[in-house]
């Protein structure tokens, strides 16, 4: 390569030569031959790299030829494939798109064994004693103080009868007492409110989960046959595991998520 | 012919067939005859050669016990003459499918329709990965992949002598394939500016080989097309909404439904329209014709024998009129306003009956292979049982936990199956109007439902991507 200026110079005060654009013309016609005989000859890794680019430069060109013979012909525009396929008769009507129920008994009968849980709240703010019960004073000079009344949210069975009053020790008032909660799909993002078939675990203490207090962060069993859920074994599910996430005697209702 | 007369207690009885001519005249026949006693004369009566199964009823209920119990049970005077009336039911019986013989993957997603070609021996399925499966029933294995469509294959139809397969996409093409070779014929059909919902062949006992179909779509045209010619000969037009479904009569008039509240009749060689059947009050989502069964499998019947192309079309028109009997091919149609009319379309213009009782809408209808049954299934989780002369409401099957999707008979008329949401099918005896048999084993919804026309085999495909085939 010329390390000045000289040939332009020459070009610029004497003319090109007479046989120039003769040359230059022969030159690039042979510069092809030449480029494809460099790309078979060359060896190790100069002829590795000519090839890459060659092999770029063609797909490029195949490129551009196609969308030049698409736009030749009119066509009307592509609809690219959809996921989510519905039959014909599914295809004008919008449908809540439905979370998949799978083997989920089998995933509920190993989360039992293993007596661990995944639950939306791991940790909730331990209730202390005086907080959750009120001390009632009883006796002909009200100096008793051995009754308790829970002040917080309560589930009753359908079948529960009172014990005697003189010897009640806990008193759950029925203001307090709830049968539905509202249970959130935490995949569907709807709310359902279902009836509330027991309290499995109250994580303040096995006392709570006998007297059947809900608080914040209590496990319950909710009726789930109006969503409809049938196992791969063709059995329909009528209950399922929530968790209470809102404070129920503050808000006057049970929110939880259902645990799936 | 051996009865038993008991001491003297007789009842007078009337034997009459589904349409009301009476065999023979008023006889008495003793209490403690049963429906076996009852089959041998009416066999006797009309002369069969082979003992033909038959059912009876007496107004409208079917007669399970011997008449004497029957008249205790209904205190039904002895005086007067009792009508019974007399059904033939089918000669063979289909054994109900009780397990899955096999799970069938193949299909990148869901499956959108299946259908098992007229005589048995071949299955299709179309899908949302843009393909159509033949699928090997012996061996219970994938046979053919079929590339060609470019959206999803909504329809699938076999021709009723089994040689073509025409399946429908998503964008509007409709192609041809050859079932033997699993091999595009020609290239795909273009005309309709929108998704297609439903095709439909043109019977044998009118055109032997087949060469004519019709179909749907959701552009509210319907175009008859023939598949020698590749080419589109006649577009319906006239509906202003989508036509969700279409159907070709065995006396030559087309059907369609659609979401205009309206069915048209159309006549084939002009393309014009002859009657339009109004009375609904939503869109239409499915038409079912009473003799739908017959002409869908041609000539074909339980037996599997093959014909010869030229008596083809004889024996097709001989199963045709058997079924069709002497009355009017009868026509019903499900809709979104929850209702179904019962229509004599060749009779009159307005409907025979309104069948009501659905809570959701009709999403599938389909009558009995033998002309007697309607089954009909519902986004209201049931599946229910009509008379198909009358259109009398017979009986509820309610156990599904989900909307029903598509609904099938078994080619003898006796065992119905329903597909649903609830990812379960059930089969359900129409004798004793109870669940049969409970098919759990898919993991999402149910899309499409078969019974093979040799009724061995049930076929089921859904959002799961996998084929089951189900046997006895």
């Amino acid at each position: 390569m010329p390390q000045g200026d000289y040939i332009d110079l020459h070009i610029k005060r004497n003319g090109y030569r007479l046989d120039h654009h003769e040359r230059l013309r022969k030159k690039e016609a042979r510069a092809v031959h030449k480029r494809s005989a460099m790309a078979q000859k060359s060896l190790g890794i100069k002829g590795k790299m000519i090839a890459k680019k060659n092999y770029a430069e063609k797909a490029l060109m195949k490129k551009t030829l196609k969308m030049h013979e698409e736009s030749s012909s009119r066509r009307k525009a592509d609809e690219n494939v959809q996921e989510g396929a519905v039959p014909a008769y599914l295809l004008d009507r919008e449908d809540t798109t439905r979370a998949k129920v799978l083997s989920n008994t089998i995933k509920q009968k190993r989360k039992e064994k293993a007596g661990k849980w995944e639950v939306p709240l791991p940790k909730v703010r331990p209730v202390a004693e005086d907080e959750m019960f009120r001390v009632i004073r009883s006796g002909k000079r009200k100096t008793k103080q051995w009754k308790r009344m829970v002040t917080k949210a309560t589930f009753v069975g359908p079948a529960f009868t009172r014990k005697p009053p003189k010897y009640e020790r806990f008193i759950r008032p029925s203001g307090l007492r709830f049968t539905k909660a509202h249970v959130t799909h935490p995949e569907l993002k709807c709310t359902f409110c279902l009836e509330i078939i027991g309290i499995k675990k109250n994580p303040n203490g096995p006392m709570y989960t006998s007297l059947g207090v809900m608080t914040r962060g209590t496990i319950i069993e909710v009726n789930v046959s109006e969503l409809g859920l049938v196992t791969p074994a063709g059995k329909v599910v009528w209950g399922k595991y929530a968790q209470v996430t809102n404070n129920p005697e503050n808000d006057g209702c049970i929110n939880a998520v259902l645990l799936v | 012919m051996s009865m038993d007369t008991d001491e003297g207690k007789t009842v007078m009885c009337l034997l009459t067939d589904p349409e009301g001519t009476h065999l023979g005249s008023a006889m008495y026949i003793p209490q403690n005859a049963g429906p076996l006693q009852l089959t041998q004369l009416v066999n006797r009566f009309l002369d069969n050669e082979e003992m033909l199964p038959y059912s009876f009823y007496v107004s409208d209920e079917e007669l399970l016990v011997p008449v004497g119990t029957y008249l205790e049970k209904n205190k039904v005077s002895v005086e007067k003459v009792l009508t019974i009336v007399y059904q033939q039911q089918a000669v063979f019986r289909i054994r109900p499918v009780n397990r899955c013989s096999q799970t069938i993957a193949g299909h990148a997603e869901a499956v959108l329709c299946v259908s098992f070609s007229p005589d048995g021996k071949q299955l299709a399925s179309g899908s949302g990965d843009t393909t159509v499966r033949l699928w090997d029933l012996y061996t219970e294995t994938p046979l053919f992949t079929c590339k060609g469509h470019k959206n999803w294959v909504l329809t699938v139809a076999w021709s009723p002598d089994g040689k073509h397969l025409v399946s429908g996409s998503k964008s509007g093409e409709i192609c041809c394939w050859n079932p033997k070779k699993g091999e595009l014929e020609g290239s795909p059909l273009t005309g309709h500016k929108k998704w297609i919902t439903g095709i439909s062949w043109e019977p044998v006992h009118l055109s032997s080989p087949c060469r004519r179909f019709v179909t749907s779509s959701k552009d509210g045209d319907a175009r008859i097309w023939d598949i020698t010619l590749k080419k589109s000969i006649i577009c319906l037009s006239g509906h202003t909404l989508a036509v969700t479904c279409v159907q070709w009569g065995g006396d030559g008039i087309i059907y369609t439904g659609s979401q205009d509240c309206t069915i048209k009749m159309w006549e084939t060689t002009q393309g014009k329209l002859i009657r339009e059947l109004k009375g609904h009050g939503h869109w239409i989502n499915s038409l079912a014709l009473s003799t739908e069964y017959v002409l869908r499998t041609g000539a074909f019947d339980h037996t599997g024998r093959q014909y010869p192309p030229n008596e083809e079309k004889q024996k097709a028109l001989e199963r045709y009129n058997q079924t069709k009997g002497d009355s009017p091919e009868r026509l019903v149609s499900g809709s979104d306003d929850f209702t179904m009319f019962l229509w004599e379309p060749s009779v009159s213009k307005q409907p025979k009956k309104r069948l009501t009782g659905h809570q959701q809408l009709v999403n599938h209808v389909y009558f009995s292979p033998d002309g007697k049954w309607i089954a009909s299934a519902s986004f209201d989780k049931s599946v229910r049982l009509w008379n198909g002369i009358t259109g009398q409401f017979v009986t509820t099957f309610r156990g599904h936990v989900g909307p029903v999707y598509q609904v099938s008979w078994s080619a003898d008329s006796r065992l119905l199956l329903s597909g649903s949401k609830d990812s379960t099918l059930k089969i359900w005896e129409i004798r004793t109007k109870k669940l049969k048999q409970d098919l759990p084993g898919h993991s999402d919804e149910v899309f499409a439902v078969d019974w093979s026309p040799d009724g061995e085999k049930v076929v089921s495909g859904g959002k799961d991507r996998v084929l089951k085939l189900w046997k006895g």
